[in-house]
């Protein structure tokens, strides 16, 4: 049948006769293995960066196993479902970020979750870095693209307001994450060159208003601490001068699997969760790091592969911004425990110890999965 | 409107394929960016960043030497090191110390005192990440409720360490000194590298004196710690070199009786060994017990020792300085024979006073009817102070000085005997200098008979008396009789420097021991009656100093005022008179006369250290009865 050999034809030609098999269960092989090394390699590292309990390895593990069960129930869904639901999840979003803001808990002086009766307690911004570009795909494959001004003005509108509802939270980490996804959605859209220069002209003028006017202070030391971290080196410098030293002294190949002095001393704070890939870093070294970043670049390019072969506007603009919030994850996290950029919560995806953020994303390669299993018959 | 009916699906695909592109580039340039970062740091600064971990990991601790031991001259140990566990803050470590120390003092018995001395020492200056004791001596059951709680309290620790013990605490208090915890002013003056695991440190006597030998050398050691500041393991180790064990002339038994003599009473026994000068006893009483003050004493038991009338930090034996009194006359004996003021055969008349001139001031002698015609035989066993008063007058100031400065008064002679006094040996220049008057004959008259401003430690005394016993030889006292170590005996004491009494008939020693013996063995001799049934010939003088007044600012009752306004008790003394094998020096404070007193507290000396220590020493009852005193 021709729908058949549509449906199995050009991504996952080289998996031979289990292409079958991969088609019934909506899945791509290649990214699921490639996903798979990533979380095994991801739980050796965990085992060393909770310093050899193996309870947390089992709970990031069941973790993982609920993560790739959600993978597999978005991967069932139809594109076009997402499409037609995108408009109502960013309504129901925005009210519950609203929700949040008016009566979240939380801590640390962080309001970030919704108790709601009858319902388990769960992070709405989390779900935004789904929604928000869904939405925003959606929106903008309604129309010709590249898209117009006013389209894009639109656009923009539907990143900025939830991003501007999380940071309120605050949660830079998670507005950052949502707001990119969001961006990039317009980015792939086509805006042209001319907008993008004149928005980062706008952005260098509103990033100084930002630090009078936006961000609060412990935002702000972060960044001081960021550029000096000697000037505080028992408080806040702390974490940076740890991490650098935990990562410098790994050296070409690393002191060893469980061997980390700066981890396993305790030196190196937040090491099985925020800070994890300096775990990594010192004990399988430059190498290591190679190995990691390979393997995420693999999973990208995959990634962006699957995009572009998406059938039509909404998937692959989707497909597009759903990769790059995972690199947005993944340059974040580096960057800040290498301590290029300032440290704010993001975890290194899919590796460092903790439950909503491996949900979403593992949500996130469902929804590629699925633009990428979903073929509609088309003429030629 | 249906998708994509209008629109140019290929054009947008195009697009979307320039974009993919470009944001393929970005990511392919941000990841290489991070690698170049990881670059940068791992093979780079990988030697800045493996410094810095192994400095944050490997802590080079010092290894405090163990403190040498202290033996007396039998390999008794008199100063020995005893683990104590205590609770110590590294007040660094700890985020709130009220609360700490309230969670403290919950578990354990904290008092009031422990606290004090804490907050005091938590404002002085100390080394960082200084262990601050809080408490010594834990119990069993407060270590483990240390334990339980450990977790909750950061920076509290329970550490062992060796402390200085000393089993006979109160009784060698004065003859060892004690080891405290190190102060401000000692911090600026030790080696701070060499001492910088060392908490304790010599504040007096042999352990003052011989800190250096007592103290070792430092060893080191690299420790992996977490960052809590916990020890996880040794990596290299560099053992300290201990500290060299000393043996002491002190006899321990001797120390003892010296000791049960004068208990109940105040004052102080010198036992020396006149061929080597070694101290055999060194006793003060009242001592105190110095373990006391090894941990750092608290307030109130310092109050009570430091103003107790009694004085039991005193150290009487080395610091006292007492007029000598008679006993200074087998001295004035040989400077008068060997100045040529006197002869042995000399008599003079004492009608019971002596006068410079015809009608002048009358110097008394101690019985009222005076000793008729003596000699200097019968001067000194019998201590008439006629015949000394006229020797003295004859010799003069300078003369007296001479000889007495060579006998060891005005000076410290001690070798290692740290925080000995020299008493006062007067002279012209010292008059003129301290009160600018001349000398006048009179005082000479007060200086023959030990009067006037003539004082000498039981020390001192005991040297001078060591030096008649070995017919002018000198020998310096000194504790040390043996170092347990690398260093030779020689290597640690210090050189002697002073020269034989020569004089110019040596047989005048002979002469004044003799009138020495006739002290105690003759038939008007002082202290007969102390050498009853000896199988054995001694020598000896006894004396009698004056209490003049009573400090001011010192209250008194009636009956103490009578009692401590009573004569010192006085003796010096050695046996057996040929080849002396000990002399001694007594001062008993109060005791009435030297004689009835002083000289039976010798004899017991004697008695023990020639015949052997009595296995039940039966109380020597002294001030019994005076025999008519001086």
């Amino acid at each position: 049948m021709l729908s058949k050999s549509l449906l199995g034809q050009p991504p996952n030609r080289g998996l031979g006769t289990s292409r079958s098999i991969w088609a019934v269960l909506h899945l791509d092989p290649l990214l699921l293995v490639l996903l798979l090394v990533l979380v095994s390699g991801g739980l050796v590292v965990l085992y060393s960066g909770a310093d050899r309990n193996i309870e947390v390895v089992k709970a990031q593990g069941v973790r993982m196993a609920v993560a790739f069960v959600v993978m597999l129930v978005f991967a069932q869904l139809d594109p076009s479902v997402y499409r037609r639901w995108a408009p109502w999840l960013y309504l129901v979003g925005l009210g519950a970020l609203l929700a949040v803001l008016l009566f979240g808990v939380g801590a640390k002086g962080a309001q970030r979750w919704l108790a709601l009766p009858g319902l388990p307690r769960f992070q709405p911004s989390e779900l935004m870095k789904l929604v928000v570009p869904m939405m925003a795909a959606w929106f903008l494959s309604r129309h010709f693209l590249p898209p117009r001004l006013t389209h894009v003005a639109v656009s923009l509108a539907i990143v900025l307001i939830p991003m501007a509802m999380i940071i309120q939270q605050p949660d830079l980490g998670t507005a950052l994450l949502v707001g990119t996804a969001g961006l990039f959605v317009v980015f792939f859209a086509g805006i042209s060159w001319k907008l993008i220069g004149a928005f980062v002209g706008m952005a260098s003028v509103a990033a100084p208003l930002m630090w009078f006017f936006v961000m609060r202070d412990y935002q702000k030391q972060r960044v001081l601490t960021l550029l000096d971290p000697q000037s505080d080196p028992l408080g806040a410098g702390w974490n940076i001068i740890q991490s650098k030293t935990a990562i410098g002294s790994g050296g070409w190949s690393g002191k060893g699997w469980l061997q980390g002095t700066q981890s396993h001393l305790e030196f190196l704070p937040e090491s099985h969760t925020d800070f994890i890939v300096a775990v990594l870093a010192e004990e399988f070294g430059f190498v290591g790091m190679l190995a990691l970043m390979a393997v995420y670049l693999l999973i990208l390019m995959r990634c962006l592969y699957i995009a572009v072969n998406a059938q039509d506007s909404f998937g692959r603009l989707l497909a597009g911004a759903l990769t790059m919030t995972f690199f947005i994850y993944i340059f974040v996290n580096v960057g800040m425990v290498s301590g290029l950029l300032p440290v704010v919560g993001v975890p290194l995806p899919l590796i460092s110890y903790g439950g909503t953020s491996i949900v979403t994303l593992m949500a996130a390669f469902g929804v590629l999965m699925s633009v990428h299993t979903h073929r509609r018959m088309i003429s030629a | 409107m249906p998708w994509g009916e209008f629109k140019d699906t290929a054009a947008e695909r195009r697009l979307f394929q320039r974009r993919t592109l470009v944001v393929f580039g970005f990511v392919v340039l941000m990841l290489g960016g991070l690698l170049g970062r990881m670059y940068q740091l791992q093979v780079l600064e990988h030697d800045t960043y493996t410094t810095l971990s192994d400095k944050n990991r490997v802590q080079v601790q010092s290894v405090a030497p163990t403190r040498g031991l202290i033996y007396d001259r039998n390999g008794t140990l008199l100063a020995e090191n005893r683990p104590v566990f205590s609770v110590t803050i590294v007040p660094e470590r700890v985020s709130d110390m009220d609360t700490t120390l309230a969670q403290l003092t919950q578990l354990l018995s904290i008092s009031e005192e422990d606290l004090e001395r804490f907050q005091r020492r938590l404002t002085e200056p100390r080394r960082p990440y200084q262990e601050l004791p809080l408490r010594y001596d834990l119990d069993e059951q407060e270590i483990a409720a240390l334990a339980v709680h450990r977790h909750e309290l950061p920076g509290v620790e329970v550490s062992a360490e060796l402390v200085r013990y000393y089993p006979y605490g109160e009784i060698t208090s004065h003859a060892l000194g004690y080891v405290g915890r190190i102060n401000r002013e000692e911090l600026q003056r030790i080696d701070p590298v060499n001492y910088a695991g060392t908490n304790y440190i010599g504040k007096s006597g042999i352990e003052y004196f011989y800190e250096e030998k007592l103290h070792g050398r430092v060893g080191y050691q690299h420790v992996e710690t977490n960052a809590r500041g916990r020890t996880l393991r040794v990596l290299e180790r560099e053992n300290p070199v201990p500290g060299e064990d000393l043996r002491l002339h002190l006899d321990l038994q001797l120390q003892k009786l010296a000791y049960q003599l004068l208990d109940g009473r105040r004052g102080a026994i010198v036992a020396v060994e006149p061929t080597t000068g070694g101290l055999l006893a060194l006793a003060s009483v009242p001592g105190f017990d110095a373990n006391l003050f090894v941990t750092g004493i608290g307030v109130a038991a310092y109050r009570e020792l430091s103003t107790s009338h009694d004085k039991p930090l005193f150290n009487r034996a080395l610091r006292g300085q007492y007029p000598p009194g008679s006993t200074i006359k087998p001295m004035m004996g040989i400077a008068a024979l060997d100045s040529g003021v006197t002869t042995r055969d000399r008599v003079v008349w004492d009608p019971g006073y002596f006068q410079l001139q015809a009608g002048g001031r009358r110097y008394r002698d101690w019985k009222r009817g005076g000793h008729g015609w003596v000699d200097l035989t019968d001067s000194i066993a019998e201590s008439c102070d006629i015949y000394f008063y006229d020797a003295a007058v004859r010799m003069g100031i300078d003369t007296m000085h001479d000889y007495m400065d060579r006998f060891g008064f005005g000076q410290d002679t001690s070798l290692d005997v740290s925080g000995a006094l020299s008493g006062l040996l007067p002279s012209r220049d010292w008059k003129k200098a301290v009160r600018n008057e001349p000398w006048y004959p009179g005082d000479s008259v007060n200086m023959g008979i030990g009067q006037g401003f003539l004082l000498a430690t039981p020390l001192q005394l005991a040297t001078a008396t060591a030096v008649v016993a070995n017919r002018g030889t000198w020998a310096e006292p000194r504790l040390l009789l043996d170092v347990v170590g690398d260093d030779s005996l020689e290597a640690v004491l210090p050189e002697t420097t002073r020269e034989s009494v020569v004089l110019k008939n040596p047989d005048d020693w002979e002469f004044v021991v003799n009138a020495m013996a006739e002290v105690m063995h003759g038939r008007r001799g002082t202290a007969r009656r102390a050498a009853l049934g000896a199988p054995y010939r001694m020598a000896g003088k006894t004396g009698t100093a004056q209490v003049f007044s009573l400090a001011q600012d010192e209250e008194y009752d009636e009956e103490e005022v009578r009692e401590r306004l009573r004569d010192h008790a006085l003796f010096v003394g050695f046996a057996p008179l040929d080849e002396p094998k000990i002399a001694v020096a007594v001062i008993v404070e109060n005791g009435g006369s030297g004689s009835g007193t002083a000289a039976p507290v010798a004899r017991a000396m004697f008695d023990a250290w020639l015949l052997g220590f009595p296995e039940d020493p039966a109380p020597v009852v002294i001030g019994a009865h005076s025999e008519g005193g001086e």
